[in-house]
């Protein structure tokens, strides 16, 4: 095992996959020369050379689009986005072609392509650089959507995501990729990769489940650190893939505890957490002793001042909070 | 309507677009034959179409492409098999000059399992994969930065092909046109850009879309070369897109190339077209490619009574995909294509 962080597993993913892969490359603004804008693609154009790590100009409808028709013919592209924020004048590559081709050709041509980059807030980037946008990529059906929330996962998901065989939303946490996780050193080996679609149990407990992705897993985490310290114990459930989202772990615990709280840093109104929420009471109403709470950040663009954005965004207090009321304790 | 100066000599509109224009392409039968029957098929499986679409047969949007059949043969008869074909919803005609079949998109209109998309796509989204064609789209001008992807792949992996991108005008000033354009010009991919100059962006002519009429100026800005001429003789438009094809096989550097035609429709079925005056129409339809190059068969020597059998068997052909498209059995499943497994 290596302690790594969130950027080196992405790093060594594609790496691994490009190794293994002649089909695959990499795509975006910056990515080459500049080793990227998050330093995620450190290294790689000395690796691969200009042919598979291109950088591109500020074009994301024309380089997203670049990816998709080059996926309908063979090749296997990661489009990276410098931020999530930006996929939005590229979203019609994703949304009407990216996500349609395989239905609309009645299965002849399938579109094998990566979309990643960071996404969520980060700290102090203001309105246009701060959102969540999982909920927009993950209504719509013939996309899969990961957002994973540890370098383990980080890496076993991206590997996963490039082998797949359809259109993929990767979405990094911008603010995890300091962060650091154990990983098992197996290099282009098949043994860390982590299917889609698969939730993972990130801290066990009996009393309330927690769902929660991306950076509000920590968030989660710590609240669970907290209530722990008053005799509460959270199982903290991480579905890892939002699309397809794998129901039958979140509704296990959720029969489990008999408590549900989703927690997401996207907006409130259609966030995917509502659909999370929905999903839970159709499996686990017999076993619920309490309606599902939510936890969202404020229904506002997010404002800059580090101490405004604090506010907006769940806190472990908001999670505590939550926590209590659906045990009746406050 | 006050035109803007162009100075540069380079970007003087062409005028080979000019109506009446005298060129004649030299040809042969052997050459122009197979092109008559291509357009003529085109012409009567869109006419088949439009009944079907009056009957009720055929659903949703039917956007025709009659008065410019001249242009997608021309321009795919210029391709080898393994080159590639993106196009708009206006795509029976380049489906069926890619070689699918008059049965699978006739079927496909009609909504049915035998359709080259199991009546999954419908009229703007035909797609066949044996033939390399990589559908029609129905977001005008998304489809401009798919086919500079089909040409990426193809210098990626240097294997000598070449894509064919068609669009109208009125996908001009969309920014999936922009982007695809500049970054095939900044990346030298194998791409031929064909604007379909139809003259009408759906109701809107083009004086009141573009502050300069020529789409293919735009190639300028990229250093990228370009070429505009009429799409009324189907020859010459095969010669002046091979050159291009050509240079992208050869050099892998892309070009914008604007062909000057006119459709005789509305812009789909529901469009009465009020927006042009009867004699406009009548004038662009003495032009009709179809018309003129039968005219041309007969000229370079084929005899009356291998045309007349000609047409029969594209009679026999359409009629036939028609029989089919109604006698197939009704499309029945979509659950197995929203991801693939």
């Amino acid at each position: 095992m290596a302690v790594i962080s969130y950027r080196e597993a992405l790093n060594q993913a594609m790496r691994e996959e490009m190794e293994r892969d002649a089909s695959v490359f990499i795509m975006g603004e910056e990515v080459g020369y500049y080793n990227g804008a998050y330093k995620v693609t450190q290294g790689l154009l000395q690796r691969f050379s200009e042919r598979r790590v291109v950088d591109a100009p500020i074009a994301e409808m024309g380089f997203a689009g670049i990816g998709v028709g080059a996926a309908m013919v063979g090749l296997r592209p990661i489009i990276e986005f410098m931020t999530f924020n930006f996929s939005l004048v590229a979203i019609d590559q994703i949304v009407n072609n990216a996500a349609k081709i395989f239905q609309m050709s009645g299965g002849q041509y399938n579109v094998p392509i990566v979309f990643r980059g960071p996404g969520g807030p980060a700290v102090q980037v203001g309105s246009q650089h701060s959102q969540s946008l999982e909920s927009y990529y993950a209504h719509v059906p013939g996309l899969k959507v990961v957002m994973p929330s540890t370098a383990l996962d980080a890496k076993g998901l991206l590997k996963s995501a490039i082998r797949d065989d359809n259109p993929v939303v990767f979405i990094e946490g911008e603010t995890l990729y300091n962060t650091t996780w154990d990983v098992p050193e197996a290099a282009n080996g098949d043994g860390d990769l982590i299917p889609l679609g698969v939730a993972d149990v990130k801290r066990e407990g009996k009393d309330v489940t927690l769902i929660a992705w991306s950076k509000m897993v920590w968030t989660c985490l710590d609240a669970a650190k907290q209530l722990a310290a008053e005799g509460i114990e959270c199982e903290v459930v991480d579905p890892r893939t939002l699309r397809p989202l794998d129901v039958a772990t979140l509704a296990a615990s959720v029969q489990k505890t008999g408590r549900c709280v989703v927690v997401e840093v996207g907006w409130p109104v259609a966030g995917f957490g509502a659909e999370v929420a929905y999903q839970m009471q159709k499996h686990c109403i017999d076993a619920l002793d309490a309606p599902i709470e939510r936890v969202t950040s404020d229904d506002v663009p997010m404002p800059y001042a580090k101490n405004l954005e604090d506010e907006v965004q769940p806190q472990p207090k908001d999670v505590v909070a939550a926590v209590k009321r659906v045990l009746y304790l406050e | 309507m006050v035109r803007p100066v162009v100075t540069a000599s380079q970007s003087t509109p062409d005028k080979r677009i000019e109506p009446d224009a005298p060129e004649l392409v030299e040809t042969t039968s052997a050459e122009l034959g197979p092109l008559y029957r291509q357009m003529l098929a085109i012409r009567r499986m869109e006419e088949a179409s439009a009944k079907a679409y009056s009957q009720g047969k055929i659903g949703g949007f039917l956007h025709l492409i009659i008065g410019q059949e001249a242009v997608c043969v021309g321009a795919i008869a210029s391709l080898r098999p393994e080159d590639y074909v993106v196009a708009t919803y206006r795509e029976h005609g380049h489906a069926y000059a890619k070689g699918v079949s008059a049965r699978a998109i006739m079927a496909e209109l009609y909504g049915k399992k035998t359709g080259c998309v199991k009546g999954l796509g419908g009229s703007m989204h035909i797609f066949d994969k044996s033939k390399n064609f990589l559908g029609g789209y129905g977001i005008v001008g998304g489809h401009v930065p798919i086919a500079a992807g089909a040409a990426f792949a193809s210098k990626y992996r240097n294997d000598g092909r070449v894509t064919l991108c068609f669009f109208g005008e009125g996908a001009s000033t969309i920014g999936g046109f922009a982007e695809g354009l500049a970054l095939a010009a900044l990346w030298k991919l194998p791409v031929v850009l064909i604007c379909e100059n139809n003259q009408y962006s759906m109701g809107t002519p083009l004086y009141r879309s573009l502050a300069v009429e020529d789409v293919s100026l735009r190639a300028l800005a990229h250093g990228m070369p370009r070429d505009r001429f009429d799409g009324d003789d189907v020859v010459k438009v095969k010669r002046r897109i091979a050159e291009a094809v050509e240079r992208a096989r050869t050099t892998g550097e892309p070009t914008l190339i604007e062909v000057v035609t006119y459709r005789f429709r509305g812009h789909s079925m529901s469009d009465p077209g009020l927006y042009r005056t009867k004699d406009e129409v009548e004038e662009w339809k003495r032009r009709d490619p179809l018309g003129r190059c039968r005219q041309r068969l007969l000229d370079v020597g084929m005899p009356e009574g291998e045309l007349t059998s000609l047409e029969d068997d594209v009679r026999a052909e359409i009629e036939d995909a028609v029989k089919f498209a109604e006698e197939s059995p009704a499309a029945d499943e979509y659950l197995p294509y929203v991801v693939k497994e």
